[in-house]
């Protein structure tokens, strides 16, 4: 009886808890009050490690910092292909050219005979900073918290913990003070090398801030950055300021929309250089202060982090153009509303995928990417290989959204070397064909079918679709490794490869002056056992012509020294779009940016080391001019080189696929910008009412469970019973 | 027992250097500073000035163990390793290669990961010692034997299963608790019924059968026989008798794990999304994030050092027969 009592009270007391918890479902895992909030659950699966719009650079710290900061520019989210548009500024920027008099040039002149360039930005007036303490000022108009003393900062373990918050209108003297930032000696901006090559004076900018930060005493942390002038960023007045740029970058524009060139208050600065501040981890690194649409009032990002609405960010609109067919998909039915629609969105740190997937089939996530090991429940192919939901899937409500993402992953051949490379005089033709015949043999249609559900494009050139250059249809076809058969491209059969092969001196994969088998290496970083399949698989290809493939296997810090030193044969990587420009992409074969021997101390991504003289020429022709047909005939006479030599299996172009719940409104992928959830919308009635409706508690089981273990203590209690009541003989007996 | 506890202390102190010098050769020998600096700084447009940089602004520009540029003791003080290692002698942790403050991290962290382990302890102690006193209660018997199967068989099932086979069952199909998730207060409950649940089935067979085996032991002493003698009843042997002479292996066991329950648990802690400082330590691994790594492992170290020291102790608490001098 007393087991029976005990049982009951943990009943009870569980059930309590749980009703007590919830309006919502049991397995809810969120506030019952927020039910029916407009609010937008999102995940996270990597901690971010800084939401400094000077430093964060990947994907999982942009996802937030792009929503808080706004740099003066942004992409237009429903156009293609991508097309920039003012954000806080009032128009695009004007862009003056000079030469080395100073005298101002025509806006075609040669990019040569330009010296510098000025950009000029005038920002809108009016737009104001989220609440802060930075700005928090008493009666006096004194700083509040510029200067903590002991007692305060006792006090605060977080920045909800300051009482007083103040605002101030956004000026061009913040984004100058950003720019002055990239050469900042406490903050590594991952551009500044970049950057210092194209801003007028940045890098004698950060030999000057380093002095000054080694002459600051001890414990001082503050480094006024408006005591030094910087030549390449000028503030012209209030809401203009100029940047000036070495020679001609066209690129830099796209620069402009990404969070490096959002304004920080100098207020935020000395108000986080408090060392008080920064030993309870209160840095611009966790706490962003921005003008845009949302501001982080919850920053854990071990648990959650939450954007709530910035009540200051007004004067935004949805979009009322947009691309055909956006007005048939409901795209265009917000035009002309005002941003953003979502009152708060929370971002759950989710480690796991299954954890995450199957709260999103309870409505407890409003998207879900997918897994490969949840692909076959989520999608299935129909009629030309379209992909939809399964029916399961559309049931629920859930649709598909997909969109080639601006990225490439390839399979490099390191061109230094003597086998597979650029060699000398005589090899060169023979080591082109053998890279030409790996082309033909390696299979990508199976690849992409096999290892990426079919998620992805075979890439024809270093170009993904949607950037300025990218051909498709016949015209865009590599007419190495295809033929265009019926109106689609067809992979040239492996007699043609093999015939190649012999012509490069390797007649069935024997090299013809040794007789002995070619044998290629393989540089990969392997972790799971879907990466040794791979790897199985891409020796079949190769046996396909009889070459052996060696994979050598290493973590990735010893492959990228590998890299670094151009001791790799063979070895894949990829590349995701900075921006929208064929540059961003051509650049990874131009020469002098290449691995090894580049001398200039700028970063290098040319891991395949390729130097073709008539390539490099054309990059350098092409970089520096604007999208037209001029341009185009440039990238495509560049394409058609890098076709030939093969430096590259062009591998695939990754396409995003992305299930969103039917409460979840105004989607359209766009991978280049990042600060969209402005424009999304929810329907938080209908996901409280789906919510309950798929997580009904099921009771039953856990009756059974309890009536089990009762009856198993049965024979337990009877057995102790009849022990404890019998007779020492008998016990002894 | 103080000199002997100072004793212990100071014994402690080589260990601990000696467990530094093996974490930071570990870690060294597989990541090198560059490697570091690459993590942080990314590999998109990094600079060699860059990673120089970020190198000398953390220290990391100056040899691991031996600085053949400097005279004297300098050789060995102005070096990575002991600019990383010396200032956790007295707890400071010092900053993660993001700049976030380690010490602070590990305060935030402590009282999530304790709100797992400490009740898959303490349940745990009760219900597995409970259940192999039943066990032994009723030796040679069906129940004994089901018993022991039923033990076999939850130690031969991983601990991942449990995992994703109770967040299926119980929060997929059921939909009884969340399947993952975390909250501070009260509503921590409801996010942690069931990692604990799985916790203490996943430990339930091992720890049943050792303390089975405990008491199986005990059992045949010459104290019980009298105990018996005495007309004692069995529930009163056992319970009274057998388990308190059974403490002292129980205790070894147990209490020694006590100040390591902070530190968490690896898989339950990221499978479940709690935010404790075995997902710290799993980070902190995966991004090279060599001041995290060190600071855990001395953590570890320092914890079960204590808690060997605690142990000691409570023999003396247990058995009267015990002295520490």
């Amino acid at each position: 009886m007393k087991i029976d009592a005990r049982t009951l009270g943990f009943l009870i007391l569980y059930a309590a808890l749980l009703f007590g918890c919830s309006e919502t479902s049991w397995n809810s895992p969120y506030q019952a009050e927020d039910a029916r909030e407009n609010i937008l659950y999102n995940v996270f699966s990597e901690r971010p490690k800084h939401l400094d719009p000077v430093q964060s650079y990947s994907s999982n710290e942009i996802q937030f910092t792009a929503q808080i900061y706004q740099p003066p520019l942004q992409y237009h989210y429903l156009k293609r292909p991508f097309m920039l548009i003012p954000s806080t500024a009032v128009k695009m920027p004007s862009v003056l050219y000079f030469d080395h008099n100073g005298n101002q040039l025509l806006n075609h002149t040669r990019a040569e005979e330009i010296a510098y360039s000025i950009y000029e930005i005038s920002i809108k007036p009016g737009i104001l900073y989220q609440p802060h303490p930075a700005f928090a000022v008493n009666e006096h108009g004194q700083w509040l918290y510029h200067k903590l003393d002991e007692e305060e900062s006792l006090s605060v373990n977080k920045l909800s913990d300051f009482l007083h918050t103040g605002t101030r209108e956004l000026t061009a003297a913040d984004y100058v003070y950003q720019i002055k930032r990239l050469a900042h000696p406490n903050v590594h901006s991952p551009i500044y090398g970049l950057m210092a090559d194209y801003i007028v004076g940045l890098n004698k900018y950060a030999d000057v801030l380093k002095k000054a930060r080694d002459a600051l005493q001890e414990g001082e942390f503050y480094l006024d950055l408006d005591k030094y002038v910087l030549e390449g960023a000028q503030v012209i007045d209030r809401y203009t300021y100029q940047v000036k740029i070495n020679g001609k970058y066209p690129q830099f524009n796209y620069w402009l929309a990404m969070p490096f060139f959002a304004p920080i208050p100098r207020e935020a600065d000395i108000f986080y250089s408090q060392k008080k501040l920064i030993d309870k981890n209160i840095t611009l690194d966790f706490y962003p202060v921005g003008t845009g649409p949302y501001m982080l009032t919850d920053d854990n990002p071990n648990l959650r982090m939450v954007l709530e609405r910035n009540p200051n960010f007004h004067d935004e609109f949805y979009p009322s153009e947009g691309m055909p067919g956006d007005k048939e998909n409901g795209l265009l039915d917000d035009a002309g509303k005002p941003l953003p629609f979502i009152d708060k969105v929370i971002f759950t740190r989710e480690k796991e995928s299954i954890p995450h997937w199957n709260k999103f089939l309870q409505g407890y996530y409003d998207t879900s990417g997918i897994g490969s090991d949840s692909f076959d429940q989520a999608v299935q192919l129909v009629g030309q290989g379209e992909a939809v939901v399964t029916d399961v899937m559309a049931e629920q409500g859930i649709r598909l959204e997909t969109a080639v993402a601006v990225s490439t992953y390839y399979m490099g051949f390191n061109m230094l070397d003597p086998v597979i490379g650029w060699g000398d005089e005589q090899s060169r033709e023979s080591a082109r064909k053998l890279r030409q015949a790996i082309s033909i043999a390696v299979d990508y249609e199976e690849f992409i079918s096999i290892f990426a559900n079919g998620r992805g494009i075979p890439a024809q050139s270093p170009l993904p679709p949607g950037i300025p250059g990218y051909r498709d249809g016949k015209e865009g076809v590599n007419s190495v490794v295809y033929d265009w058969v019926d109106g689609e491209p067809q992979r040239k059969s492996i007699e043609v490869a093999k015939a190649l092969l012999a012509e490069a001196g390797y007649p069935n994969g024997t090299d013809q002056e040794t007789g002995a088998p070619l044998v290629l290496y393989f540089d990969v970083t392997a972790r799971s056992s879907e990466d040794r399949s791979r790897q199985d698989w891409m020796r079949k290809q190769f046996e396909k012509l009889n070459i052996q493939l060696v994979v050598r296997s290493t973590d990735y810090n010893r492959f990228q020294d590998k890299i670094r030193k151009g001791n790799a044969q063979i070895f894949e990587w990829g590349w995701h779009a900075d921006y929208p420009d064929a540059e961003n992409f051509l650049f990874l074969l131009h020469g002098p940016q290449r691995k090894v021997g580049n001398n200039s101390g700028n970063s290098a991504n040319n891991a395949a080391n390729y130097d073709s003289a008539e390539y490099n020429q054309l990059f350098e022709q092409m970089k520096n001019m604007e999208n037209g047909p001029e341009r185009q005939q440039i990238i495509d006479e560049m394409i058609d080189i890098l076709r030939n030599d093969a430096p590259w299996l062009w591998g695939y172009h990754p396409k995003n696929y992305g299930l969103y719940h039917a409460w979840y409104q105004n989607i359209k992928p766009n991978r280049m910008s990042n600060n969209n959830i402005k424009y999304y919308k929810i329907d938080a009635a209908l996901r409280e009412r789906q919510r309950k409706e798929w997580n009904e508690p099921v009771l039953w089981p856990l009756a059974l469970i309890i009536l089990v273990l009762g009856l198993s203590f049965v024979p337990a209690i009877t057995g102790f019973r009849r022990r404890e009541s019998s007779t020492g003989v008998r016990v002894i007996s | 027992m103080l000199s002997y506890i100072v004793r212990r202390i100071l014994y402690a102190i080589p260990i601990l250097i000696g467990v530094n010098l093996v974490t930071f050769a570990l870690f060294f020998v597989v990541n090198t500073p560059d490697d570091m600096a690459r993590m942080q700084l990314g590999i998109k447009y990094v600079t060699p000035e860059a990673i120089e940089k970020w190198k000398h602004d953390r220290g990391y520009d100056k040899p691991l163990v031996f600085n053949k540029a400097e005279q004297n003791l300098d050789q060995i003080t102005n070096t990575i390793f002991f600019e990383k290692s010396m200032a956790m002698f007295v707890f400071d942790f010092g900053r993660a290669d993001d700049g976030s403050d380690i010490g602070q991290e590990i305060k935030s962290r402590m009282m999530p990961s304790l709100a797992i382990a400490l009740p898959v302890f303490v349940l745990g102690l009760m219900i597995y010692i409970t259940f192999a006193l039943l066990l032994v209660f009723f030796r040679a018997t069906y129940i004994d034997f089901w018993g022991v199967v039923l033990c076999v068989a939850l130690m031969s099932i991983s601990s991942l299963f449990y995992i994703i086979g109770g967040q299926f069952l119980i929060s997929k199909m059921w939909h009884l608790v969340p399947i993952s998730g975390y909250e501070g207060g009260i509503n921590a409950i409801k996010f942690l019924i069931l990692p604990v649940t799985i916790g203490l089935i996943g430990s339930a067979g091992a720890s049943t059968r050792w303390y089975r085996t405990i008491f199986l032991e005990e059992m045949g002493k010459e104290y019980v026989r009298t105990a018996r003698a005495k007309g004692l009843s069995e529930h009163i042997v056992l319970f009274k008798h057998v388990l308190r002479n059974a403490m002292t292996p129980i205790l070894t066991g147990a209490v020694v794990v006590i100040p390591s329950l902070f530190l968490g648990s690896l898989l339950v802690e990221s499978f479940f999304g709690i935010p404790g400082l075995g997902s710290y330590t799993i980070d902190a691994i995966n991004s090279q994030d060599f001041p995290v790594v060190r600071a855990m492992v001395f953590l570890g170290s320092v914890l079960y050092i204590i808690g060997l020291i605690l142990t000691d102790i409570s023999y003396t608490l247990v058995d009267p027969r015990i002295r520490l001098a």
